[in-house]
């Protein structure tokens, strides 16, 4: 189903160093294939210049939806479907219809956000991802480079900008 | 990163720690042999859960009639076991929510364990309501959906259902808030086991496959602020909610407006209570005094007196309106709350909840673990009888002398509300043996500038500085 890949695995043992190397590396015109943290590391989606989220607007657009479909339900419910006289007050409550409109707008915003990233990052129970360094989920960071199509010029190039980064183990890996 | 924090305030991780030793730290209690300490507790609290199971069933079996709950306390032990759980489920998501828009770092040490329990006490609560409707199977009654008779939709203008739905979206919200973040960690449980072993493959199915790439983090930190925007007016709506199931309607000492506010810092006040006793035992026996730190117990004694000051208030602010009020009914109601046939709950109460937790004023009391416990114990149970003085005396003497009647709770809703602690015990034994209890990669992140050796080298770094002359730290 999935092809293998040949990686080049830079090791590092901190944050600080981490983010600098991949600025480093970047600015020297060489492509990141990805970095694996075990801790988000502030600074690092600039470094990488990840196109920020958008989550946040999905999570907006996922409310403003319950929002609407809460009021426009309860509203055709209590004044077209079955509107019930209570001592004559009018049939459309606005006020009394705030509280369940905003628990709706939460869950609508609350599950089409988290379904979404779990979409986007492509996860799901019984998932299971390559593992590029079962370290980087404890205390070490990796940086990886794809091999495929590059010689061996370009694999001394990348280790000796790893090295003199500070990563402290730079190994090649096929996965 | 790149932030400043004042070296002296205190470290939120002390012994030295490495991002190694809190991963070894953290996973070694979900690993090795069951210890007869858990397992005992297990079973007992199972047992107790057992016999809760047995009183909805004989409850189901025999109807209503078999609670003390009658006509004229139609409320009774009930609902207020029902607030008293759903109060407690306050605190979890207070921490993680409110105190991550805050920025207070020492959420990271107890959030995990307090979301936990917030989940475990909703499960409690919902069982409540749900069994007081008598004819149980015909409970999804409560939701608009289409149906054959009419179609009769349910009243929208009802605060009973808006409790419906607030209780139900905290419920999942709390829970995507919850596993959200635990995707991480158990990524981080999974990678300690032996690829291919059932212990990979359980944990692999857990985190969802997660391996930390730098877009995901991106994402998910993300998701969780906006979790957290969106679950601080949740959480302060939902017990906003449960105080309109009795502001709205005409019973003197319900009818009120101070309701809200002063049921919502009730729930953060109890919540923080159970979290502090829960977490006073795990941490010790988990051995976890690293991570939970007394800056941590302090910081939630601090919260216990801020809040409890709140609720204290409250019941002064309504004792005065009572009388200001100059309505009879209204006054009558409070006379008979203080000094009438259930006076020692009243007084229960006030003494738990208003009077004890003054106590922590005094930093020696803040930051001593067997006072806290005791003040914990004591804050649960004036937390409990603040909801049966507020459901059961405003309901016994009602309008009508003729239908005056006294309470008494029967051995059905003792049971049920027993099982239910066994439930919430069982369900929080299941996650501290199973799950990370601390929440890993949050500590991790925090271990630079909040861990001791963090500390230790920003003093080093300032103490030139003439504001940090005459600072002396031991860390």
């Amino acid at each position: 189903m999935s092809t293998t890949k040949n990686l080049l695995v830079g090791i590092f043992d901190d944050d600080h160093t981490l983010i600098h190397a991949v600025e480093h590396i970047r600015h020297d015109g060489y492509k990141i294939g990805d970095v694996f943290t075990p801790f988000p590391v502030h600074g690092l989606e600039h470094a990488l210049d990840l196109r920020p989220t958008k989550l946040h607007t999905a999570g907006f657009m996922f409310g403003a939806t319950g929002t609407t479909f809460a009021l426009s339900f309860i509203t055709w419910i209590s004044t077209i479907n079955y509107p019930v006289n209570i001592g004559g007050k009018p049939h459309f409550s606005l006020p009394a219809w705030i509280p369940i409109t905003f628990e709706m707008t939460v869950l609508f915003a609350a599950w089409g956000m988290t379904l979404s990233f779990y979409y986007l990052c492509k996860l799901w129970p019984g998932k299971v991802n390559k593992i590029v360094d079962p370290r980087t989920t404890d205390h070490l960071f990796a940086m990886t480079f794809d091999l495929d199509g590059k010689d061996e010029a370009y694999i001394d190039k990348v280790s000796g900008l790893l090295k003199s980064n500070g990563a402290i183990e730079i190994y090649k890996k096929e996965l | 990163m790149s932030h400043f924090e004042s070296p002296i305030r205190e470290p939120l991780i002390t012994g030295n720690k490495t991002w190694k030793d809190i991963t070894n730290d953290i996973v070694v209690n979900t690993t090795g042999d069951i210890k007869p300490l858990w397992l005992i507790s297990v079973l007992i609290s199972a047992a107790v859960a057992a016999f809760g199971v047995f009183c909805i069933g004989w409850e189901v079996c025999y109807g209503i009639g078999t609670w003390g709950a009658n006509k004229t306390v139609g409320w009774a032990w009930d609902i207020t076991n029902f607030v008293w759980w759903i109060g407690i489920g306050h605190a979890g998501t207070l921490i993680s929510a409110i105190l991550l828009l805050f920025r207070q770092k020492w959420r990271t040490g107890v959030n995990r364990a307090a979301e936990a329990m917030t989940i475990f006490a909703v499960v409690c609560a919902g069982l409540f309501p749900v069994f007081h409707m008598g004819r149980v199977w015909d409970a999804f009654f409560i939701f608009p959906y289409p149906n054959t008779r009419g179609p009769l939709w349910a009243n929208f203008d009802s605060p009973l259902l808006w409790d419906v739905f607030a209780i139900s979206t905290y419920f999942s919200v709390s829970l995507l808030f919850w596993y959200t973040g635990l995707v991480p960690d158990f990524g981080t449980i999974r990678d300690q086991a032996k690829p291919g072993t059932t212990r990979w493959k359980i944990y692999n199915v857990l985190s969802f496959g997660w391996v930390g790439e730098a877009k995901h983090w991106e994402r998910w930190e993300s998701l969780s602020l906006i979790l957290a925007g969106l679950s601080t007016p949740l959480v302060l709506s939902v017990h906003t909610i449960v105080s309109f199931d009795f502001a709205t309607s005409v019973v003197p000492g319900w009818h009120t407006t101070i309701l809200p506010p002063y049921f919502v810092a009730g729930a953060i006040f109890s919540g923080f209570a159970m979290v502090l006793t829960l977490m006073l035992v795990a941490r010790k026996v988990m051995k976890l005094e690293d991570y939970i730190t007394i800056a941590h117990v302090e910081s939630m004694n601090k919260i216990l007196l801020l809040t409890g000051s709140m609720v204290g208030t409250a019941y002064l602010t309504e004792l005065f309106v009572a009388w200001y009020s100059g309505s009879i009914y209204e006054q009558y109601a409070f006379a008979n709350r203080a000094l009438g046939p259930l006076w020692w709950s009243y007084w229960i109460m006030m003494s738990c909840n208003l009077i004890f937790p003054q106590f922590f004023w005094f930093k020696k009391l803040r930051r001593h673990i067997g006072f806290t416990f005791f003040i914990s114990i004591v804050v649960n149970i004036g937390m409990w009888f603040e909801r049966f003085v507020i459901i059961v005396t405003s309901l016994y003497r009602d309008y009508l002398p003729s239908s005056w009647i006294d309470y008494r709770p029967t051995w059905v809703e003792v049971g049920l509300f027993v099982g239910t602690g066994g439930i919430f015990m069982t369900l929080f034994l299941l996650f501290c043996r199973f799950f990370p209890v601390v929440a890993i990669a949050e500590v991790k992140s925090i271990l630079k500038i909040s861990g001791n050796q963090g500390k230790k080298q920003q003093l080093e770094e300032v103490k030139e500085q003439k504001v940090y002359e005459n600072v002396e730290i031991n860390y």
